[in-house]
């Protein structure tokens, strides 16, 4: 309805900074908003760290140098990197089709409880079959977990926003209940599950360090759900109704399918970095087995500007700054508090560059 | 009347990337008349006039009113120099009344709370003055498109104006608004404000205003009196041609029932019943015509032939399949096409580029796709090729297709129906937008159809096009069909009557 024939963002920018802007950036815009975010909330970092009475340059100079140290640390990245760029690039799907799944916290927990269920059960079975098993266990628990605010949805037009943050609760609650009940394990001083099977166990590719094959996976699904989004007509469909509901039904797409396909497969994703999360790092659930991966998945996301390969690099990013801040807590002594103050400004300012970039974020249209 | 300058927009330069838009126009309006701008679809009307208003900001020129240069590119300094702009596509927010829509984007953002009553009683007081009958209560999704036009330019009054625009205003009403709408200009112009009026009907311009000018490939080419020229000479400077007015229709026999409408009967999206009892048939190598006043079920009857409002009783078969109760999904897999009343609504999805429009119903068909994925290059090739053959003017097949203007996004829409495998074509507003020549061409592909033994439904609220178009004019009045009459100009007087629910017996 809105500005149809007038969309000009930057009118109010002088018309020479407009021209020069749109002509000489325009191109490079793409690179520029994210790197100026992460500019803009490093300085502010810094900013916070002076003002606490640290030496700003020696913690930064800690963590940018202490994140690329040695293979183990950018494996320690890449580890951290794998549940973001999954959980992001399945994002990425959902908004798309403009569903504002706001649960993968609760789909990679309800994932991270179907691997563990499925990994400490089975004796005997070979690694061939027992580790796609316990990965395909997540992402049918994440996905089944997802659905179900996509059936409220469908069937009586619940805000996907309310029921995907209520449906987090349940499931982290539901952990908690599980490790410190029915799938405790009895000789642990921790609520904790027992460890799982060894065949259950993802394969690692970096050895000594614990990078394993989620990676390999998650950068592959990057690929199969751009390809999914832009290249085939399931996912064409799935962005005409993201976009104009309207339109979709005149076109004949069927608007609940295309909502279920893709917060399902926003799901699966997540419930599958939950599985690996499991599998392929700690090996027991336990209560918070996220560090908020569910969260930060959606400034993945839409710092990505829904695009899973963007996904790719947005999710190394945050992986990035996730590292550096442990830097800063472990070796620099900053507390933990101001570390998520300093995270929260980078999420911040990276959704506000977003915002500027992405029109469809925007409030004409 | 020799009257003073009011506005002289020169040397007015704009450029999008490679296209140009603006090349050096130059306009000047004078005070206190009605001054049309005509053009070809892609002249660059609306884009000249959204830089008057500041909404764009040209890469060159100025513009001088009331004797002072105005700051370009601030729709602030248009506001407060009191231009106000009724845009080709309305731009209110549905899901708000009336008076919302009024004051949103008013004063400071703090000053929430305020006196609706006052402002309900200025907007019934202007309604008054002007005849618009505008409820500020009504829900603005609520309205028909003749209302939410009424309701736009009200919405300018509201805000005080000197100069006021108004883009294609009369593309979507019926004769009747229309004259009301000629009226009202007439009447702010004696009261001092001063129009322009962009349109693509010649008689309206030759009727309603002083002066005329014309645009073509990015420029004014020329302005004139209108008093002392004529529609003829405005079509000729438009498109560098003769434009045939009237297309030959040759005389046709209707061949086998294609369509046909028993006791249809459904409630609008509001829930309320908005087509009663409707019976009809369309035949093969036949147009059929809807006329009525907009807002008498015609859309509701688009709608639910095409699945997308349910059929509350009665049969709608096509060559023999039922399909009243089919989703539209299924309708969409039978051979029919539908040329819809709101393309924005559902003709187009604005964000996407034009080869992702072209392909909106057929994306899972071949030539367009093959297994499950989409054919890129197949798909580019055909959009190049449905510009070219419909004139559609864009920077490329990659060009997003809220960039276009409004007539070449029709004739974008209407390509692409006509592209479709059909026996059937629904057409709600044909022209909608469309200019003079692209009229002239589109008319004649429509007729090509029915010579092509296709059934083709026309609803429209232009009797003009009806009658050159249709074999029979069906007229609907309050959800009923109430009259039949063969598209003779000089039972023009007869539908009048009929649409406005009187029986032509008893007035005669
Ligand atoms: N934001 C934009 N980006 C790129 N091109 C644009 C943009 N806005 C307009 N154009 C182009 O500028 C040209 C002129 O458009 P404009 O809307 O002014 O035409 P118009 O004369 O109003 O036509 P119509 O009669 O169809 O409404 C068109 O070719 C259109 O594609
Ligand atoms: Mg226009």
């Amino acid at each position: 309805m809105a500005n149809s024939e007038s969309g000009q963002p930057l009118a109010v920018v002088p018309q020479v900074y407009g021209a020069l802007w749109r002509g000489l950036l325009g191109p490079l815009r793409t690179i520029i908003q994210p790197a100026a975010a992460v500019i803009v909330a490093l300085a502010c970092g810094a900013g916070l760290l002076a003002f606490n009475g640290y030496e700003a340059r020696a913690v930064i100079d800690v963590m940018v140098l202490g994140v690329f140290q040695d293979t183990r640390s950018i494996a320690e990245i890449l580890l951290k990197a794998t549940p973001l760029i999954l959980i992001g690039v399945g994002l990425c799907v959902a908004f798309r089709c403009s569903i504002w799944n706001i649960g993968a916290e609760g789909q990679f927990y309800a994932g991270a409880i179907a691997a563990t269920a499925v990994g400490v059960s089975f004796d005997g079975l070979t690694a061939w079959i027992y580790v796609p098993l316990v990965m395909l266990a997540g992402a049918l628990a994440g996905a089944a977990w997802a659905a179900i605010a996509g059936l409220l949805k469908v069937y009586f037009r619940a805000s996907e926003i309310v029921t995907t943050i209520m449906l987090n609760y349940i499931a982290i609650i539901m952990t908690s209940y599980l490790v410190t009940g029915p799938l405790r394990d009895a000789p642990a001083a921790y609520p904790q599950s027992a460890r799982l099977v060894q065949e259950a166990w993802m394969p690692r590719i970096l050895p000594p360090t614990r990078l394993h094959i989620g990676i390999l996976v998650a950068l592959a699904l990057a690929v199969v759900m751009y390809v999914f989004l832009f290249r085939s007509t399931r996912g064409y469909a799935l962005r005409v109704v993201g976009i104009s509901p309207d339109a979709a039904r005149y076109a004949g797409i069927s608007v609940p399918r295309n909502i279920m396909l893709s917060i399902c497969l926003s799901g699966s994703m997540a419930g599958l970095a939950g599985a690996f999360e499991i599998a392929g790092v700690t090996r027991r659930l336990f209560q918070s087995i996220s560090p908020g991966y569910g969260f930060e998945g959606i400034a993945v996301a839409l710092l990505a500007n829904n695009n899973p390969i963007g996904a790719v690099f947005s999710g190394l990013l945050f992986a990035i700054l996730r590292s550096g801040s442990e830097l800063m807590q472990i070796t620099a002594q900053v507390p933990q508090v101001l570390v998520l103050v300093i995270q929260g400004i980078v999420i911040l300012s990276v959704v506000g560059f977003a915002v500027l970039r992405i029109p469809s974020m925007r409030p004409s249209e | 009347m020799a009257g003073k300058q009011l506005l002289l927009m020169d040397g007015i330069h704009k450029r999008f990337g490679p296209l140009i838009v603006s090349a050096g126009v130059t306009l000047d309006v004078e005070e206190n008349e009605i001054h049309a701008l005509l053009g070809e679809n892609g002249a660059g009307k609306t884009v000249l006039m959204s830089i008057l208003c500041g909404v764009l900001s040209p890469n060159e020129g100025q513009i001088v009113f009331k004797g002072r240069p105005l700051k370009l590119g601030s729709p602030r300094e248009a506001i407060k120099h009191r231009i106000g702009m009724v845009h080709q596509h309305f731009m209110l927010v549905p899901n708000l009344t009336v008076a919302e829509n009024y004051v949103l984007g008013q004063g400071s953002p703090f000053s929430m709370i305020r006196d609706m009553r006052a402002v309900h009683a200025r907007i019934l007081e202007l309604s008054d003055r002007y005849g618009l009958d505008v409820e500020p209560d009504a829900l603005v999704s609520s309205l028909s498109v003749g209302e939410q036009q009424r309701v736009e330019i009200l919405k300018v009054l509201y805000h005080g104006i000197e100069l006021l625009i108004l883009d294609e205003p009369t593309a979507v009403l019926t004769p009747q608004e229309t004259d009301r709408l000629l009226h009202l200009l007439r009447q702010l112009v004696a009261d001092g404000k001063t129009v322009i009026f962009i349109s693509h009907k010649l008689d309206e311009v030759m009727r309603v205003s002083d002066r005329v000018s014309v645009m073509r490939d990015a420029k004014v080419v020329r302005t004139v009196k209108t008093s002392e020229t004529n529609a003829r000479e405005l079509a000729r400077m438009m498109v560098g041609r003769d434009v045939l007015m009237d297309l030959p229709r040759a005389p046709l026999e209707p061949g086998r029932v294609v369509l046909s409408v028993e006791h249809l009967s459904c409630d609008s999206e509001a829930g309320l019943p908005a087509l009663r009892d409707v019976s009809f048939e369309v035949r093969a190598n036949e147009i059929v015509g809807i006329a009525g006043v907009s807002g008498n079920g015609q859309s509701e009857l688009a709608l639910a032939l095409t699945g997308l409002l349910p059929v509350a009783s009665g049969n709608v078969t096509l060559d023999g399949t039922q399909l009243a109760g089919l989703s539209s999904y299924e309708i969409n897999q039978v051979p029919m096409a539908h040329i819809p009343e709101d393309r924005h609504r559902m003709g187009i999805v604005l964000p996407l580029p034009l080869t992702e429009n072209v392909i909106l119903q057929r994306f899972d068909k071949p030539p367009f796709s093959s297994r499950g994925l989409l054919d890129l290059n197949e798909i580019t090739k055909q959009t190049r090729d449905l510009m070219r053959r419909f004139k559609v003017k864009a920077s490329g097949p990659g060009d997003r297709i809220r960039n276009l203007s409004g007539g070449n996004q029709q004739k974008l829409v209407v390509g692409r129906e006509l592209d479709r495998r059909f026996d059937f074509l629904l057409i709600n507003q044909l022209t909608r937008g469309i200019d003079i020549g692209a009229t002239e061409l589109v008319m004649h592909k429509i007729l090509e159809q029915r010579g092509a033994g296709k059934a083709i439904l026309l609803i429209s609220t232009e009797l003009e096009e009806l009658f050159t178009l249709s074999d029979r004019i069906l007229v609907m009045y309050e959800g009923r069909l109430v009259g039949e009459i063969p598209p003779d100009r000089s039972r023009l007087e007869e539908i009048g009557l009929l649409m406005a629910g009187k029986s032509p017996l008893s007035a005669a």
